[in-house]
């Protein structure tokens, strides 16, 4: 890992308007699904996001990628703003890999097809050229070569999802943006992905932006980790450094409900409760997006929202956005906040 | 398909270490053995080939019973009352009221049903498919002025419509008329395809292979034709072998009441239009029932293709 | 007598491709109080085996005997089950929305329930009843929340009325069919919380079936773990996690991330991919995926036999070997070694 920085996050904002008409559209609503992240990744490191559904972390994924045009801020590709359009090459050095493996491959076409579609749309390779490649890349994530002709179909999730990892490896890109790629499969099979993404991140060099749900996942690949909740960056710090010290009491609440494979342990640790659910993110509530669910809310929480810096007595690179830092050793899990009010709106068409 | 994945479809089959064969199969050849294994299905398919051979072979019927297309009989084939005759050993299906042989007829009405259904369906399906697709994978004013324009013909009286286009348009040939009645058929039945297209493109839109395939930088175009257009093949299939019996029985409405296929040139309906039911049932029973089979065999054979690129199996197997 | 006996359950279903012996040969017995979990990857027929017993696969060959309270199930009429569905057995889902009918206000729906079961119930009353429900599941304001229609409840609150309506009737078992999969981890935390709460306070029996045994590990007192449709171990939750006997159940095991991994540990997955149903591998199912295969494993299916006191293992290895330390994993390998020796000899 070097301190070069891959990609820059700068202010960046995703709101998805909700509109209602039947010929003439109107906007009544947005869907604040990414209001105001920065983030930076360094070359050759994993940054790991982590946030429950709805807190933008695909969205943002998304934006990385240049699949959605953000609404404001900007995205700084090897120092380069990637804009409106990214160009060829920025398609060429950032991939993608996807959540569903049944949904992420064209059920019509043959896996041989598919993975070199990169070199199709690229024009890299074409011919006896373009086959050989594509069997180095299936020999290189752990598939047969031979089942070049098959179909999705006759894959099983993990190989599916090998498939999609080596399209997305076809044309050496410097990034890659897994969005919870193992979360859809069985537990067995996730850490044969998870072993495989690692293995080739160190032949290869890569950097990633490894997404997930599941705080335990992100643990084994990444190097820094940020917490997301409602569309912004609760906390971010370097893995071990999160794991041992969580200041946000949201990253809090999120560690302790992370379910142990041990019986001893898991009746040892002290669960919090949080109450009620995840606000909506068409109207996020005012000031610090967690002060509904929080149980170290006080008053200014509801007010002011709380800039994401470095709290007192952590190292610099350990950023927390929160007025009352958790301190080592407080159980919150005795403290209790009211639930100040509950969303009852459906979350209309948003998709994570 | 593009010439590089044809290029991936010439790599030969190969056998796995264990014997087992591990051709590639498609979804599609997946989906014709099942149809194969569905006795109902495979038993419309006969009876359509039978129905199909009874058209072709026309000719054939017109030169064994010497009735050639279009001849009347109005002396042997109709009793002293001038009523026409029913089966007999010359006129083996009985006759009609101008004393024309009901057989002969049938073959060559059926050359004109299933055409007329078949082509209408064609046409109307390369209708839906454009216009389905454009709605749904351009989007915007595009698909909201197509879409509105699919309620607007959706909600026509059609057979109104029908009738009163067939009417103006009075057609001064009978050729002219099966050209008339196919448009009229088609432009009735496009906006059912449409709809259902355009919605499955919206809903392929938002598959994450769609943004996979966005997110390597793939055009438009590519993205339509590569990865949108090959999955519409089995709900077209689906929707389009339901939409050839519809067509059939349109024609026959049509003809029924004097409005499609001008006579003499004979079509099931248009036979049902000259029967008098009173006295000369088989009058309607040969054109009535020629059109049940039909139709029944394609809502089946329909039933089966739709069952067959949609078990309900395989969904049961994949579930947790 | 124990509440649910089942014995020797088989399930399969006859496909065009084939037929699907998703459940072949379960048998496991749970008593009041009394909380199983039944773990399993997709295709190991762990949602199979108890939605037979609830008479919710239709089309399916059914064998095998489930005794609840000295009834059996798998002999009953449509209409004897559906009476004991509800009031004597309740089921939730992973998806509350599968379950709540869409175009009902929530507060109807267990009105409904009740009345049906109890036709002697008036409506205040049982109105009354669902708000007591809402409010003790804790949805806030149940009292206006009872008119609510399912979408107007987040994921986490339709769930949570899942389980009001499955208490609605004191049930004396409940099947809970991955009733947090579906949700986030934070509210995944409240749900268990309250569904062990509310077992305890009402002695109810529960069946929680999961893939992920981290979600049982604090809640379950035994465990059954199943593979390409078969039980492949039975035993108490400590022993389980901490001794497991199968290869399976401790691949498993080591391949979930723990608490304590960091970037620089590795994941030990279990090799391989899940057996094909329609034609399962011979002898043990697991062979191919194993790393202690004996040629006995490929030839003779091991059955669930007794390796110790309440322990149960479906395999051919010895009963010592228990455990996920290094010196079993050589104890696995010697008798492995020793099992090739005998053969060649």
């Amino acid at each position: 890992m070097s301190d070069e920085i891959l990609v820059k996050v700068e202010n960046v904002r995703k709101h998805f308007p909700i509109k209602q008409g039947i010929l003439f559209k109107r906007e009544v609503a947005r869907v604040h699904a990414v209001d105001g992240v920065d983030l930076e990744v360094r070359r050759g490191e994993t940054l790991g996001i982590v946030g429950e559904s709805g807190c933008g972390k695909s969205t943002l994924a998304r934006c990385i990628t240049g699949l959605h045009s953000i609404t404001d801020g900007r995205i700084l590709f090897e120092g380069k703003d990637i804009g409106r359009a990214p160009d060829k090459a920025f398609r060429r050095d950032v991939q993608m890999i996807f959540q569903d493996p049944y949904g992420s491959l064209n059920p019509r076409r043959r896996v041989g097809s598919i993975i070199a579609d990169p070199f199709d749309i690229h024009g890299t390779a074409t011919g006896a050229e373009r086959k050989k490649r594509v069997q180095e890349l299936m020999e290189l994530v752990g598939l047969n070569p031979e089942h070049y002709n098959r179909f999705p179909a006759e894959f099983s999730g993990g190989q599916r999802q090998r498939i999609g990892v080596a399209r997305a490896l076809a044309l050496k890109p410097k990034l890659i943006v897994c969005d919870e790629p193992v979360s859809a499969l069985d537990v067995s099979i996730q850490a044969q992905v998870i072993n495989l993404l690692k293995d080739l991140q160190d032949e290869l060099g890569l950097t990633y932006i490894f997404i997930a749900h599941d705080l335990s996942v992100v643990r084994y690949v990444s190097d820094r980790v940020a917490v997301m909740y409602l569309g912004k960056v609760g906390e971010a710090a370097e893995g071990e450094e999160l794991y041992a010290r969580p200041r946000h009491p949201y990253t809090n609440a999120l560690l302790s409900a992370a379910s142990v494979a041990d019986p001893d342990r898991a009746e040892r640790r002290e669960r919090i409760i949080l109450t009620g659910d995840v606000p909506s993110p068409i109207k996020p509530p005012s000031g610090c997006r967690f002060h509904t669910r929080c149980p170290k809310a006080q008053e200014i929480c509801a007010t002011a929202e709380p800039p994401l810096t470095v709290a007192a007595g952590d190292t610099a690179g350990h950023l927390t956005a929160c007025h009352f830092p958790v301190e080592l050793g407080e159980r919150l899990a005795e403290a209790h906040a009211a639930i100040q009010q509950e969303s009852t709106e459906p979350t209309l068409g948003v998709t994570e | 398909m593009s010439l590089s994945e044809l290029a991936a479809d010439a790599v030969p089959a190969d056998v796995e270490p264990t014997g087992r064969q591990i051709q590639g199969r498609s979804p599609f050849r997946l989906a014709l053995s099942r149809l194969l294994h569905d006795k109902m299905a495979v038993i419309s398919v006969i009876v359509l080939f039978l129905i199909v051979l009874f058209a072709v072979l026309a000719p054939l019927f017109a030169s064994i019973t010497h009735h050639p297309y279009g001849a009347q009989y109005p002396d042997t084939a109709r009793d002293s009352w001038g009523l026409p005759k029913g089966p007999s050993g010359d006129f083996w299906l009985g006759a009609d009221p101008l004393g024309r042989d009901v057989l002969v007829r049938a073959a060559y009405g059926a050359r004109i049903s299933l055409g007329v259904g078949i082509a209408a369906t064609i046409l109307s399906t390369i209708l839906g498919v454009i216009i389905g697709v454009l709605a749904g994978f351009v989007g915007g004013l595009v698909d909201t002025v197509l879409a509105r324009f699919m309620d607007v013909v959706l909600s026509f009286p059609y057979l109104l419509v029908a009738i009163v286009i067939a009417t103006t348009f009075k057609p001064h040939s009978t050729w002219l008329s099966v050209l008339i009645t196919i448009g009229v058929i088609a432009f009735f039945s496009f906006a059912a395809m449409a709809r259902i297209v355009r919605g499955q493109v919206i809903s392929l839109k938002e598959k994450e292979f769609i943004e996979a395939a966005r997110s390597l930088g793939a055009s438009r175009m590519r993205i339509m034709f590569v990865d949108i257009v090959p999955n519409l093949v089995a709900p077209v299939t689906v929707l389009g072998s339901l939409l050839v019996p519809t067509a059939i029985v349109f024609e026959a409405t049509l003809s029924f009441l004097g409005v499609g296929i001008q006579p003499p040139m004979p079509s099931w309906g248009s036979m049902l239009n000259d029967a008098d039911y009173r006295s000369s049932l088989w009058l309607l029973f040969v054109p009535g029932g020629l059109l049940l089979l039909t139709t029944l065999a394609f809502n089946l054979l329909g039933d089966g293709i739709r069952d067959a690129f949609d078990p309900r199996s395989e969904r049961l197997i994949t579930r947790k | 007598m124990s509440l649910l006996e089942v014995t020797d359950l088989k399930v399969s279903f006859n496909t065009s491709d084939g037929v699907v012996q998703a459940v072949r040969g379960v048998t496991f017995s749970i008593d009041r109080g009394q909380t199983l979990g039944i773990v399993g990857e997709s295709g190991s027929g762990k949602s199979v085996s108890t939605q037979t017993l609830m008479g919710l696969t239709p089309g399916a060959k059914v064998g095998g005997q489930a005794l609840f309270e000295g009834q059996d199930l798998l002999t009953m009429t449509p209409d004897q089950l559906r009476r004991i569905r509800g009031s004597q057995i309740s089921m939730i889902f992973q998806d509350p929305l599968s379950s709540l009918h869409p175009l009902y206000k929530v507060g109807w729906q267990i009105v409904e329930m009740i009345k049906a079961h109890e036709p002697g119930v008036s409506k205040a009353a049982a109105r009354k009843r669902a708000i007591e429900l809402l409010g003790m599941v804790g949805i806030p304001q149940p009292d206006r929340r009872v008119d609510d229609f399912p979408h107007q409840f987040s994921g986490g609150m339709r769930q949570r009325a899942m389980i009001a309506m499955a208490l609605a009737l004191n049930p004396k078992l409940i099947i809970a069919d991955e009733p947090t999969t579906a949700l986030d981890a934070t509210v995944q935390a409240q749900i268990l919380d309250l569904m062990l709460r509310l077992q305890r306070e009402f002695d109810t029996a529960l069946i929680m079936i999961t893939h992920d045994l981290g979600v049982i590990a604090d809640l379950a007192d035994d465990v059954l773990v199943m593979y390409a449709g078969k039980p492949v171990e039975h035993t108490d939750r400590r022993t389980l996690y901490y001794r497991p006997h199968h290869p399976y159940t401790a691949g498993l095991l080591r391949s979930i991330p723990s608490g304590s991994g960091g970037r620089n540990d590795r994941l030990v997955p279990i090799p391989g991919q899940p057996p094909s149903l329609i034609s399962p591998p011979s002898g043990c199912s697991f062979h191919p995926r194993c790393a202690y295969t004996m040629d006995r494993c490929v030839v003779e299916e091991p059955p669930l036999r007794p390796v110790a006191d309440r322990h149960r293992s479906a395999c051919w290895l010895p009963d010592e070997a228990v455990g996920l330390s290094a010196e079993v994993e050589n104890l696995r390998g010697m008798a492995v070694d020793q099992g090739r020796k005998e053969a060649s000899a």
